[in-house]
């Protein structure tokens, strides 16, 4: 099967075009703070509590608050039934949620405090990591916690031998390579980045500089959600 | 300098110019903000007054607590701070034999205290020596954001003494977003939505006059 056909890939974007991005700021009343984000076909909930003192008790730091964040694949979310519970893929990626997001936060504010982060995935279409984390930092800034940036995800990947941006499911399964990258878009510093495939160092340079291309654009998406969220209550 | 709502990250100004005041951080000669809320400078510092978030104690705060747990000689407080605080015998103003804590103050109650001390490890003590600390035994506890708390007091407390007068309630606002009323009981109702919208349009600009508005016509329809 071709993948791209004409410079077109298969939903009909171009190379470089991300998927079309709907963000929510705080549509749930009873967490502290929350986003919902629809993503293409990917539906991402996140919800932050906190900062609360830290349970249990072993993992309090004297010096900083703890990150823990929670991702979850809802069971509806995927073709076949996912079972649910945690497993080695939501385990990896609640890790790596949790120390890209550790790394804007201001936790040496809150010693000994704990701040929750619910990443629920309700439908998933490829690069729900990428949404989960983008989320998670808009529910956090909603939440009121103090925070150096607000970090922004998005993934590039090679398909058919072409760089491309944003990978959709088919593109994921039978592309050559992917790149999640999270970043703190004011001064672009790299909170995570992870590849599966492969590419030669110039694809990966290439690569690496299209998926920065799209955090900056999905980071302009979060800062007008979150002020869009307090402008609509100043029109009544 | 203009009232501006902001988001983590947002440019507020120099180092030269001006001072980095509450929610805000530095790197390098740039002052930016923290947090999501509303920046204003006053007297050189910039600050930014948030718009959602925990309370966060401060020395000689009037707050009113649950308390969770009472021990030999103290009491744990739910003070809505990300931990709890201690409240110690010597504190109160009942001589208190040890071990009899739970004589004057059972789980569950609800007391009004100050904050007496806060240490860098965020261990927080409260006391009960003043005069409008006391036990709270009647009326109606109202929860709102902490971050709401200066809008329902108002300016010099023009928004509190509006809601006196409009409802006849007794009004005691705790620094950590717990509200105590006392009053009739169709009054309070009137004075819990009133709280409640204020905690909603918080970041809106001339409130005084819309809940002095509402407040009017909730007592007509109500055949006053």
């Amino acid at each position: 099967m071709e993948l791209i056909k004409d410079g077109k890939r298969l939903d009909g974007r171009a190379p470089d075009e991300l998927r079309p991005i709907k963000i929510e700021a705080g549509p749930l009343s009873r967490a502290d703070g929350s986003c919902y984000l629809e993503w293409g076909g990917n539906k991402v909930m996140a919800a932050v509590y906190g900062p609360k003192e830290a349970v249990p008790r072993h993992i309090q730091d004297s010096s900083k608050a703890v990150i823990n964040a929670k991702y979850n694949m809802a069971a509806f979310s995927v073709d076949d039934r996912k079972r649910p519970g945690p497993d080695r893929r939501s385990r990896e990626i609640s890790k790596i949620a949790s120390e890209a997001l550790e790394n804007v936060i201001l936790t040496e504010m809150f010693p000994r405090a704990m701040i929750d982060v619910c990443i629920e995935v309700l439908d998933a279409e490829a690069g729900t990591r990428c949404a989960g984390i983008t989320a998670a930092a808009v529910a956090l800034a909603d939440a009121g916690i103090p925070m150096r940036d607000i970090p922004v995800a998005c993934a590039a990947g090679k398909v058919d031998g072409v760089v491309v941006l944003d990978l959709v499911g088919e593109e994921d399964k039978k592309g050559d390579a992917d790149l999640p990258v999270a970043i703190a878009p004011r001064n672009e510093d790299i909170l995570l980045l992870q590849m599966d495939g492969h590419m030669t160092p110039a694809e990966f340079d290439e690569a690496l500089e299209l998926a920065l291309k799209g955090c900056r654009e999905i980071s302009e998406l979060q800062k007008e959600a979150l002020l869009k969220k307090y402008k609509t209550t100043e029109g009544e | 300098m203009e009232r501006k709502i902001v988001i983590p990250g947002t440019l507020l100004g120099k180092t030269d110019g001006s001072k980095q005041g509450r929610g805000t951080f530095r790197e390098g000669e740039n002052i930016y903000s923290s947090r999501l809320g509303i920046a204003e400078e006053k007297s050189g510092y910039v600050n930014v007054i948030p718009l959602s978030g925990v309370y966060d104690p401060v020395v000689g705060d009037a707050v009113i607590g649950v308390i969770e747990e009472a021990s030999k000689m103290s009491w744990m407080v739910d003070i809505m701070a990300p931990y709890p605080a201690m409240l110690r015998v010597e504190e109160v103003p009942w001589r208190v034999e040890f071990g009899e804590t739970s004589r004057f103050l059972k789980t569950g109650e609800v007391v009004v205290v100050n904050v007496l001390s806060v240490n860098e490890a965020k261990n927080i003590e409260v006391s009960m020596r003043d005069k409008h600390c006391r036990k709270v035994e009647d009326g109606v506890i109202v929860k709102i954001q902490p971050s709401k708390v200066p809008r329902v007091i108002g300016k010099n407390g023009s928004m509190v003494s509006l809601l006196r007068q409009h409802t006849g309630c007794w009004i005691f606002i705790g620094q950590n977003g717990r509200i105590w009323i006392k009053g009739k009981d169709d009054k309070m109702t009137i004075l819990i939505d009133a709280i409640k919208k204020i905690e909603k349009e918080a970041h809106t600009t001339g409130l005084t006059d819309k809940i002095s508005k509402f407040l009017g016509d909730e007592n007509k329809s109500k055949g006053d």
